[in-house]
């Protein structure tokens, strides 16, 4: 890696191994504005906001430059600020700037750099045809009026997740981002990740904002609103209130939703816990037949329909277990169908989910009893931050209360499934027959915690030995799986998580980079690490709960098969 | 998928082959099945992004970028009308307006319903003294007018007739 002396705005700037110039001016406290340059993702270099201006004033993007020792570079010439300016407006030109209406507002990087260089008025016209909005997806929406042709939602649908469902199309003034052959995101292999919204720097590309169907649930007397809530929205959810990333902020997001109307509040955990004892028992009976293997898990539904869409003989690999958020759902409509027709109510059951593909599933045949969803709406982190806020609630100042009883109890073991690993950590836990405090140690130091692409490991119970596999993000999936089909790869057990860094890095969560999912994800290491009970089997509700249901009742309400017939 | 295109999508998967279903060979890929059918079909595209392990989006967008490439069937007589500036003096664009009438083209239509013949123009034939020119499937014709041209046209649909 390239080391030197750079000089910026006359200032001299140290480089130790930065991949370009503009990581360097980052460094130097100044902070370039970007549209297309995504550090997670590839180099693009079609925005031109980050250019700079050297010795003989020849401008070139910053993003596209290699740092060089003696380098001497201008940021802020007059040149520059011009150009700057003139690209923001053409930008503004050909953008639906419907602002004060537009989902993205306040988050939105065209308007947040157009206030930042004070464009107040547009002299060009848009010329450009309208086009409809794409509304056909359960996750996302689509409106190519808004798109400024970064490519950020193209290069991370192929470079992270490997599925490549929108890409550009045409060339010029022509120009647009779509999927092929003009098709409805419904009618593509998407996967309903929704991280194209995640880094869209525009209102271009959107989470599907399902807000009003939950006041309308909230206010209505006749419905029993239920909540859930999963393990990455606690340690995300406070960053909109100014509590740092990482931070449990459970017990606050349980007053605010009182205080909001909600009647129960409950915790996804405790259905993870129920995941945990099923896959669990499951692959040990897979160990006990021979297979199949490997067993994948099933928590992530944009990994189950990835299979459906490009890979379906592997879905007998697949852990028959349905993900928390649907075991939770099943588990409470079974609970509640007594109390529903006693108070003569309906119970009414909101998920809050980082997580954009979580929408999807809940409207998956497989999950409906006699045509009802069992959940019957899929809230994001975001979309709830938006409803706190909407009723003023301070977050960082509300009360804190636990999640109310009996489905508000959880292990250790479930916090960590919002992280990468943390599923097969605790699947691990719950097989190992050594149940000390230094088998979880080891079972920690295994190698399947942290931000590496692909973790390996080998875990010994009796004389078999187990070989296990985690990965995120589907590129490194689809990896792993071509390794599978020529013979290279043998697992026992796969964790997949589609999202990078795991659920923390889902699309319903607050806009943030790999360093903010990173520390989310240690969030919820903490709260295993200070949880009363480590182990699902631990959980007493749990084990009450599963002891309960003879066979054909255990079946039903805990497993599904996606195979198709 | 009909018979045609059937036929198109095993041969477009021999000429895939036969690169070695190398990405990097994409373009030439496109050239040869396009050589060979005038257009690329969406069955072929699929069949591209399928055998070249990379996704449809990707591919459509290639096609989509090079003008060359024409995702839509063409007629069996292509006709280029020249525009180049010698031909737009000598009035090429009443050529082209006549033509377009004759086959009865709408809006951004250039092949007639019969599949007969594809209208196009291109910016020069490298044919300036013959100007205005055209060509019928690569054969040069000079001096036209807008009669002269629809006459050519009713040859080829006589002598089609005749023969189908």
């Amino acid at each position: 890696m390239a080391k030197g002396v750079m000089i910026i705005d006359g200032q001299r700037v140290n480089f130790d191994g930065e991949k370009n110039v503009l990581a360097v001016i980052r460094k130097a406290g100044i902070e370039m504005p970007t549209f297309c340059y995504h550090s997670d993702l590839s180099t693009y270099g079609a925005c031109r906001m980050c250019i700079v201006e050297d010795e003989r004033g020849k401008i070139d993007a910053s993003c596209s430059l290699e740092p060089r020792d003696g380098m001497v570079i201008k940021t802020n010439s007059a040149r520059l600020l011009k150009h700057r300016r003139t690209i923001l407006e053409l930008m503004l030109a050909s953008h639906d700037c419907n602002c004060t209406t537009c989902e993205k507002s306040g988050n939105c990087r065209l308007q947040e750099l157009a206030h930042q260089f004070g464009i107040r008025a547009v002299r060009f016209s848009d010329t450009r045809e309208k086009l409809e909005p794409d509304t056909s997806s359960p996750a996302v929406v689509r409106n190519p009026n808004k798109c400024i042709l970064c490519g950020d939602c193209v290069r991370i649908c192929e470079e992270l997740q490997g599925v490549n469902i929108i890409d550009f199309v045409n060339r010029g003034s022509q120009a647009r981002v779509a999927p092929a052959f003009g098709r409805l995101l419904s009618e593509t292999k998407c996967v309903s990740c929704g991280q194209c919204a995640a880094v869209c720097p525009t209102g271009a590309i959107t989470v599907k904002n399902e807000i009003g169907e939950a006041w309308r649930a909230i206010h209505d007397p006749k419905l029993r609103t239920v909540v859930e809530i999963a393990p990455a929205v606690r340690v995300a959810v406070g960053e909109a209130f100014g509590i740092p990333a990482g931070e449990n902020v459970l017990d606050r997001l349980v007053t605010a939703l009182k205080l909001m109307g909600v009647d129960e509040v409950y915790d996804t955990n405790f259905g993870a816990d129920i995941t945990t004892i099923t896959e669990a028992s499951e692959f040990l009976e897979r160990l006990e037949k021979g297979g199949p293997f490997p067993m994948f898990t099933s928590c992530c539904p944009a990994w189950v329909k990835y299979l459906e869409n490009e890979n379906p003989k592997y879905l007998k690999n697949i852990s028959t277990c349905k993900s928390p958020m649907e075991h939770f759902a099943a588990v409470l409509r079974d609970k509640y169908a007594a109390k529903d027709a006693a108070d003569g109510k309906r119970t009414y059951l909101i998920a809050i989910m980082p997580c954009t593909a979580k929408k999807m599933e809940a409207a998956r045949d497989e999950f409906k009893t006699d045509g009802r969803p069992d959940v019957d709406l899929v809230l994001t982190t975001r979309e709830v931050i938006d409803m706190i806020r909407e009723n003023g609630i301070r977050l960082q100042d509300v009360e804190l209360e636990s999640p109310d009883l009996p489905f508000g109890m959880s292990s250790g073991a479930a916090a960590i499934y919002g992280v990468t690993g943390g599923v097969a950590e605790a699947v691990i836990r719950h097989c190992v027959p050594d149940k000390s405090k230094n088998a979880l140690r080891e079972i920690a130091a295994l190698g399947i915690r942290g931000d590496e692409s692909r973790k390996e490991t080998v875990v010994h119970i009796g004389d078999t030995e187990l070989k296990i596999a985690v990965v995120h993000g589907l590129i490194n999936a689809r990896k792993l799986l071509k390794e599978m089909d020529e013979g290279k790869a043998f697992y026992h057990l796969v964790e997949v998580m589609t999202c990078q860094g795991g659920c923390v890095g889902g699309a319903g969560q607050p806009y943030g980079l790999k360093e903010v999912k990173q520390i989310r994800g240690e969030g919820l290491h903490r709260i295993d690490n200070s949880s009363m009970f480590k182990r699902a089997e631990r959980n007493p509700v749990v084990t009450q709960l599963l002891s309960e249901y003879d066979e054909e009742k255990a079946h039903r309400l805990l497993h599904v098969s996606y195979v198709k017939e | 998928m009909d018979a045609a295109n059937e036929a198109m999508v095993r041969r477009a998967e021999e000429i895939i082959d036969s690169y070695g279903c190398r990405r990097e060979n994409i373009i030439a890929i496109m050239q040869d099945i396009q050589a060979e059918y005038k257009y690329l079909s969406q069955d072929v595209l699929e069949k591209i992004a399928e055998k070249l392990g990379i996704g449809v989006a990707k591919v459509y967008s290639v096609a989509t970028f090079y003008e060359n490439f024409s995702l839509e069937a063409k007629g069996k007589y292509i006709i280029k009308v020249c525009n180049g500036t010698a031909c737009h003096v000598r009035k090429s664009q009443p050529i082209y307006d006549g033509l377009r009438e004759y086959l009865g083209l709408q809006g951004k239509q250039k092949t007639s319903s019969d599949l007969l013949f594809t209208l196009e123009t291109v910016a020069c034939l490298g044919a300036c003294s013959l100007a205005p020119a055209m060509t019928i499937n690569d054969e040069v014709h000079a001096k036209m007018t807008p009669e002269a041209a629809v006459a050519l046209l009713e040859d080829i649909r006589a002598k089609e007739a005749q023969n189908g």
